[in-house]
């Protein structure tokens, strides 16, 4: 993993140092104009946030029901990955809607359930963090009880009403619009596993390190 | 389902001698509406859907803390570990303790709803029946994942910041469809083809909840 992890972080690095040209070339919306481009980085972050919500409720399911250490591990790496791509979509989606809709907030679906699934990914973190032992379980039921939580939110808030644009946006972008929209999520994606997997390995050695620790012990 | 009647009765027994919990509860539970009263009611008259609003509040706030006390009492006396060692399914313990939750819960709405009517001109008789439906499709998904919680929680260390701070995130779809489904029929002309839809939620939420419930206990009591 070392031996390719510096060369990956420097084409991350490469790809998103190129990331403001990519999108500054890319044509500008006729309606939004240049507030438009805050698009690039809000939805790349959003896709990785439920892509992270998705494999901390796997593995958490799977240290549930299988006892697996290693899947405890990769869910709270993916957690925290969560808040993270969490606060990103967070912080870019209200400077947009203050231009297009006027206001910084809405009660709208998608926003709502994107700020339940940090909301709850946020729990989750306090109780890793401060839950004490044996709160890895609770944890994962935490993260179980999210993943399904999601539709409930998602529905109800839904039929409440809704403003955000639709995900068929992306597959009817313009030809310009879809090849910058496509390099940042695949930039936003090698970040992702990059931070992943140096998040899962700090968890390894750390794991590593308490077994060191009780065998010394003995 | 012969254990979990058996550990709802122990429950009983035990909170008939002393009466603690209900009592607090129900107490609790009228001085959050009274709180509320203060501060959103101006110059008689209520906010639109105030109502339903703190009904949903006072129950899910309520439940909190008589979630954490009936767990409490397991813990001080260490009688958890005795009810997972039972020879019995382990669900059936949850089984058992959801319904006591569900009975107290019961008993707080009951001395709530009149409280509701009192003091925010609710029309609480328009459709009694929904809003009965509404009240115990939303109690019924409020408590199964908080009993869950509860129950795990005993073991933790700062469990009375953490089960508000994990309940929370997850019961607010059962508060939304629950006030939404509840201001429906307080209105002046009760919509009952809303409240209708909501209720379906609430009840999908509830199968979904407590078969995750029932389905992770077991994992989830058992110790290392």
């Amino acid at each position: 993993m070392t031996r390719v992890f510096a060369p990956l972080a420097c084409l991350a690095m490469a790809l998103f140092a190129a990331a403001p040209a990519v999108v500054a070339n890319a044509p500008a919306e006729a309606t939004m104009g240049l507030v438009q481009r805050i698009f690039y980085y809000h939805v790349p972050s959003a896709m990785l946030m439920f892509v992270s919500a998705v494999v901390c409720g796997t593995a958490s399911a799977a240290y549930l029901f299988r006892r697996s250490a290693a899947a405890d591990r990769l869910a709270s790496a993916a957690g925290e990955l969560v808040v993270v791509f969490g606060l990103i979509v967070l912080a870019t989606g209200p400077l947009w809607a203050r231009k297009a809709w006027g206001v910084w907030w809405d009660w709208d679906a998608r926003l709502t359930s994107s700020l339940l699934l940090w909301l709850m990914f946020a729990a989750y973190l306090l109780v890793r963090r401060y839950g004490g032992p044996g709160s890895e379980k609770l944890a994962g039921a935490m993260a179980l009880f999210g993943m399904a939580n999601v539709p409930f939110v998602y529905v109800s808030v839904n039929y409440w009403r809704t403003l955000h644009p639709k995900t068929s946006v992306i597959m009817t972008l313009e030809p310009g619009m879809r090849s910058a929209f496509w390099f940042c999520v695949s930039a936003f994606a090698l970040l992702y596993a990059l931070l992943l997997a140096l998040r899962l390995r700090l968890e390894e050695r750390r794991a590593e390190a308490e077994a060191l620790f009780l065998a010394l012990d003995e | 389902m012969r254990v979990a009647w058996a550990i709802l009765r122990k429950d009983a027994a035990v909170e008939m001698r002393s009466r603690e919990i209900v009592y607090t509860t129900v107490f609790f539970a009228a001085s959050c509406v009274l709180v509320f009263a203060f501060a959103l009611v101006r110059e008689g008259r209520a906010m639109p859907d105030a109502a339903a609003a703190i009904l949903w509040i006072a129950v899910a706030f309520s439940g909190t803390l008589g979630l954490g006390r009936t767990f409490e009492r397991e813990r001080y006396t260490d009688t958890l570990r005795a009810l997972m060692l039972a020879p019995s399914d382990r669900p059936a313990v949850y089984v058992g303790k959801l319904l006591g939750m569900l009975v107290l819960l019961a008993i707080v709405e009951a001395a709530l709803l009149p409280l509701i009517a009192l003091f925010f001109a609710a029309p609480i008789t328009a459709s009694p029946l929904w809003l009965a439906a509404l009240l115990a499709a939303g109690t019924l998904g409020f408590a199964s994942v908080g009993t869950l919680f509860a129950a795990m929680l005993v073991r933790a260390r700062s469990r009375d910041v953490l089960l508000p701070v994990l309940l929370y995130p997850i019961t607010i779809p059962v508060i939304i469809a629950g006030v939404r489904g509840t201001a429906a029929i307080l209105q002046p002309v009760p919509d009952e083809a809303m409240a209708r839809f909501w209720a379906a939620l609430l009840v999908f939420f509830d199968v979904v909840f407590v078969t995750l419930s029932l389905w992770t206990f077991e994992p989830l009591m058992t110790e290392q």
